[in-house]
Parts: structure tokens; C-alpha cells; sequence
């Protein structure tokens, strides 16, 4: 069943049309991954459907019903959670605050067993968590700023460039972990750099180009297709 | 000596309750709301009004006063600042010069400028301490100001709307996503701002009593720059820079020129501007990438 379904969606800033018509879908248990070139509108897709953008057209809908114009923080309350490009930690609170603010939508008495299932999964976290933020490592604040966005019980966590910037043996340690969430009931939509890793993960996968969808199909169909190795896998 | 001290810290916790209005709003809405200095104005008359024309007793009046511009500080967000959300700071600042304005003449109209007495809200005698005299008023200001510091401490390092408000100053999106409501966050802050307005209004109109429409613009100036000397944008602070304002202009007023104790104090900051741009205590912020 489609959990997401993203149909001819148009975003503009200010006069730069972004998004030209984009429609996706997302069902329930999968992991689905938008690759494509920088500039090609994969971050604003994910903004778009977390409600910090506005579409000028198009329709959202999440598990039958419109989430179109809602603003980002009643998105969250539906059960979507987006982990943001570049991770957006708050860097001056503490981790365990971080935490705390990811579950801001929830009922007081859940939040501390939540915290106790991060910690399980970022072991890293649990021994910062007095710690503010901003002292820890770029590997560290990705797994925080994932952790933040699992706080919130997502249905469907949306991940922008998770591996920006980490090391190789952290990548794979990320890519890891996405797969196990999604083993756990997670959906997952991702958005990647990285077109080899996200695509040897993803179940499907949807080529972006200057904001439009230009191929798509499974991970593995991508993997081996042509165009696709020629332009984002290097050959 | 230890008299001009107290007097200092006395003056300077006014100053650092004000101070907490401005940096608290420049920390989440990163504006400098100068109409700030004029919603204290309004404090005073709204307490002056409650004891002197309706006659009840100081704490209802004082109350009454914090809830008037608690109210007024939402409204003003809401009408004059909040449509200015995206556009550039220059607009914003010259939209709260233009609300400064707007409040001063709203009051010229309805309480003239003929200064108004304010009445004694303070009715015990001061203590001694030592060699010096410490007046009620000064007592209960002191009083005031670390209470409402202890509170505020404790607001944004352990409740659930602190700590978002902390998160909506650093990242407004990212706060967002958490499902803060952002612009919930932003008018409580103004609510917070202004009910401390009228508290420091009604403790500025007790150590000097005389009140006018202009009452609010000098020690919200003043407050101002203590809330840039101690670092805008952090709460202690503004509570530092608002009492060694207090105390340098109370020992530039009594050993050095009355006249020019408040070029002396602005000459302090220009100082401690040169030496450390971002203030006493101001943030560092640290990024990893």
C-alpha cells in the first residue's frame, strides 16, 4: 500500500522553478532513494514534504490524506520525520536535550524509554549525553541528528545526505543502520550523494534531473543501468 | 563606598531585567525590538493608574501592570513584527523605532506630558547593612531581579517550552521539523519580555518617581547596551551587563561628573566592544563539519 504519494508537485523560490512536476511513491516497509546531481531538487523534494516548503501545485498525501500545506511542525504529528541536510543538531543543548526536543510531540511519561532505545542503537550517545552538541564528532552529530528524528516515532523518516561528509567506515556504519530501522518497520525515504551505497540499500530508487524524474526503478535495476552508472556511479 | 555599591547593584538589576526583554527577543527573533524602553512607560502608567485612579494596593497593581503588557508585547509582535518575518533586519529595526513612537505619543495623548507622580508602592522601612543604608525600594529590586533570574535559569534549562525556545534560537527550521511551533515560541517570548518590562517600570518609577512618556527611553537605551555588553542573545548575560552598568554609572555619578556619568558609561562599552566584539559573556559558537 502507498504510504506517500507525491503527485506533480510544482516549487518555486522566488522566481527559480525548483520542482517541475515531480510525483513519487513511498509504500509502507520500503526504502526508497532519490539520487541525482547536486541542484537537481532531491533536498527540496524532502523539504516540500516535510512542510517547510510550499508547493505552488500538486497534492501530499500521507496514508490517504493530505498533508499539502500543513506547516512543518503539524507534519511531524502525522508520524514524518525529516533528518535533515547537514544534520541541523542544535549545537549549544545538551545530547540528551537534542533527544528531548526530538520527541516534542509526544506525551511527557514516553519520552524516557524512547531515549533508552536510542541510546541502545548510538551507544556513542549515551556516554555524551550530558555533553552539549557542539563538541561532538561529525560521525556523532549524524548519529544525534538521526536519533533526534526517531525520537518523534516515525512512520516515515526522510534522511537528506546522511553520509555527507563522514569517513568511508562511518558510511557504511550509517548505511547500516538505516537498514536496520527499516528491518525494524521503518519507511524509509533517502536522499543521497552516495548513488552507489543509497541504491545497493534502496528497494526502488528515482533519478532527479534540474526537477524532474527522469528514470526510476529497484535499487538493483538502477545499479547495473547505464545511463544511470555513466552520470552517478562513475562509470 | 558600600552605600554607592548597593545603589549600583539596585539600579543595574533594573537595567538587567530589561535587558533580559531585549536579549531574549534578539536570541529568538533576531531583532532589536526598540520599542522595548517604551512598553516599561506603559508598565508605569498602568500601575500608577491601578493605585492612583482605581486605589487598589501595590501587588494587584503591579499584576495588573505585568498583565497589560504581557498582552500588549503579544500584540505588538503580532501586528508590527511577525509580517516582517522574512524581511531584512533594516526593516524590522526601523518598524520597532516606528512602535517606540507610536507608544510614547499614545501616551502623550492620553496622559499629557505633564509628569505624573508616581505613587509609593513600598511601604517598610530599609535595613542597614554595616556602614550603609539600604532603602526598601533598592531592597526589593535586588530581590526581584535574582528571583526573576533563578526563574528564568530555570525555564530554559528544564522546562519543556525552555528548552524549545532555546532550539528555536539556534535553528528555526530544524526546530520546525521537532514540531515546535515557532511562532507560538516567538510570541511567548514577547509575553516574557514585556511582563518583565512592567515589573522593571514599576521598580524604576519607585526609585525615581516621576513618570512622563519619555520615562522609558533612557533606561531602555541603557539596557540595551547592557544587554550588548554582556553578550545579546545570553541571558546571564544580560544580567551581568545590566548590574556593571548599574554600579559604573552609580561610581561615574558620585566620584567622577553627574554630568557625564552616562557619556562615561557608553565610553565603557565602546571599551569592552574593541577588546571582545561579542560581549562579556557572548556566544561562542563552535561548528563541526
Amino acid at each position: 500500500m502507498s504510504m506517500l504519494k507525491v503527485e506533480d508537485i510544482n516549487v518555486y523560490y522566488g522566481s527559480i522553478h525548483a520542482i517541475k512536476g515531480i510525483s513519487f511513491e513511498v509504500n509502507e516497509g520500503e526504502i526508497v532513494t532519490l539520487i541525482g546531481a547536486n541542484g537537481a531538487g532531491k533536498s527540496t523534494t524532502l523539504n516540500t514534504v516535510a512542510g517547510l516548503l510550499k508547493p505552488h501545485t500538486g497534492s501530499i498525501e500521507f496514508e490517504g490524506s493530505s498533508v499539502l500545506g500543513l506547516p512543518a511542525h503539524k507534519v511531524v504529528n502525522k508520524g514524518i520525520a525529516l533528518c535533515p541536510e547537514g544534520r541541523r543538531i542544535f549545537l549549544q543543548l545538551t545530547v540528551q536535550e537534542n533527544l528531548e526536543m526530538g520527541a516534542y510531540t509526544r506525551p511527557g511519561s514516553e519520552i524516557s524509554a524512547s531515549i533508552s532505545d536510542v541510546y541502545d542503537r548510538f551507544p556513542r550517545l549515551k556516554e555524551r549525553y550530558r555533553q552539549v552538541a557542539g563538541t561532538l564528532s561529525g560521525g556523532e552529530q549524524q548519529m544525534l541528528a538521526m536519533g533526534r528524528a526517531l525520537m518523534s516515532k516515525p512512520k516515515l523518516m526522510m534522511l537528506d545526505e546522511p553520509s555527507m561528509g563522514l569517513a568511508p567506515i562511518l558510511v557504511e556504519q550509517i548505511f547500516n543502520i538505516i537498514t536496520e530501522l527499516n528491518k525494524a518497520g521503518t519507511t524509509i525515504l533517502l536522499v543521497e550523494q552516495n548513488a552507489q551505497m543509497a541504491l545497493s540499500v534502496a528497494h526502488r530508487a528515482y533519478v532527479l534531473e534540474t526537477g524532474r524524474i527522469v528514470t526510476t526503478g529497484t535499487g538493483a535495476e538502477l545499479l547495473h543501468n547505464d545511463a544511470v552508472r555513466k552520470a552517478y556511479l562513475g562509470g | 563606598m558600600l552605600t554607592y555599591l548597593i545603589n549600583g547593584i539596585s539600579l543595574g538589576s533594573v537595567y538587567a531585567i530589561i535587558a533580559l526583554g531585549y536579549t531574549m527577543v534578539y536570541g529568538i527573533a533576531k531583532m532589536l525590538n526598540f520599542a522595548h524602553g517604551d512598553v516599561i512607560m506603559v508598565g508605569g502608567y498602568m500601575a500608577f493608574c491601578a493605585t492612583s485612579y482605581l486605589g487598589w494596593p501595590a501587588v494587584p497593581s503591579v499584576l495588573f501592570s505585568v498583565f497589560v503588557c504581557t498582552i500588549l508585547g503579544i500584540v505588538i509582535e503580532k501586528l508590527a513584527y511577525k509580517p516582517l518575518r522574512n524581511a531584512t533586519s533594516l526593516a524590522v529595526l526601523i518598524t520597532a523605532i516606528g512602535v517606540s513612537y507610536f507608544l510614547q505619543n499614545a501616551a502623550l495623548l492620553i496622559w499629557t506630558s505633564n509628569p505624573k507622580a508616581f505613587p509609593n508602592l513600598v511601604n517598610f522601612p530599609g535595613i542597614t547593612i554595616g556602614s550603609a543604608q539600604v532603602s526598601s525600594v533598592a531592597l526589593v529590586t535586588i530581590i526581584a531581579c535574582i528571583v526573576i533570574m533563578v526563574a528564568l535559569t530555570l525555564f530554559t534549562g528544564k522546562t519543556k517550552m525552555g528548552k524549545a525556545m532555546r532550539a528555536v534560537s539556534e535553528d528555526k527550521g530544524a526546530a520546525q521539523l521537532m514540531g515546535i511551533n515557532v511562532n507560538g515560541t516567538i510570541s511567548l517570548t514577547f509575553a516574557i519580555g514585556s511582563g518583565l518590562a512592567a515589573i522593571a517600570g514599576v521598580l524604576l518609577c519607585s526609585a525615581y518617581p516621576t513618570l512622563m512618556p519619555t520615562t522609558g527611553s533612557m533606561p531602555g537605551i541603557k539596557a540595551f547596551t547592557a544587554a550588548v555588553f554582556g553578550g545579546i542573545g545570553s541571558i546571564p548575560g544580560a544580567m551581568l551587563g545590566g548590574i556593571l552598568l548599574g554600579i559604573i554609572e552609580i561610581y561615574a555619578k558620585a566620584y567622577i561628573s553627574t554630568q557625564l556619568s552616562d557619556a562615561i558609561v557608553f565610553a565603557v562599552l565602546i571599551i569592552v566592544l574593541i577588546v571582545k566584539p561579542t560581549g562579556l559573556l557572548g556566544k561562542k559558537i563552535k561548528e563541526k563539519v
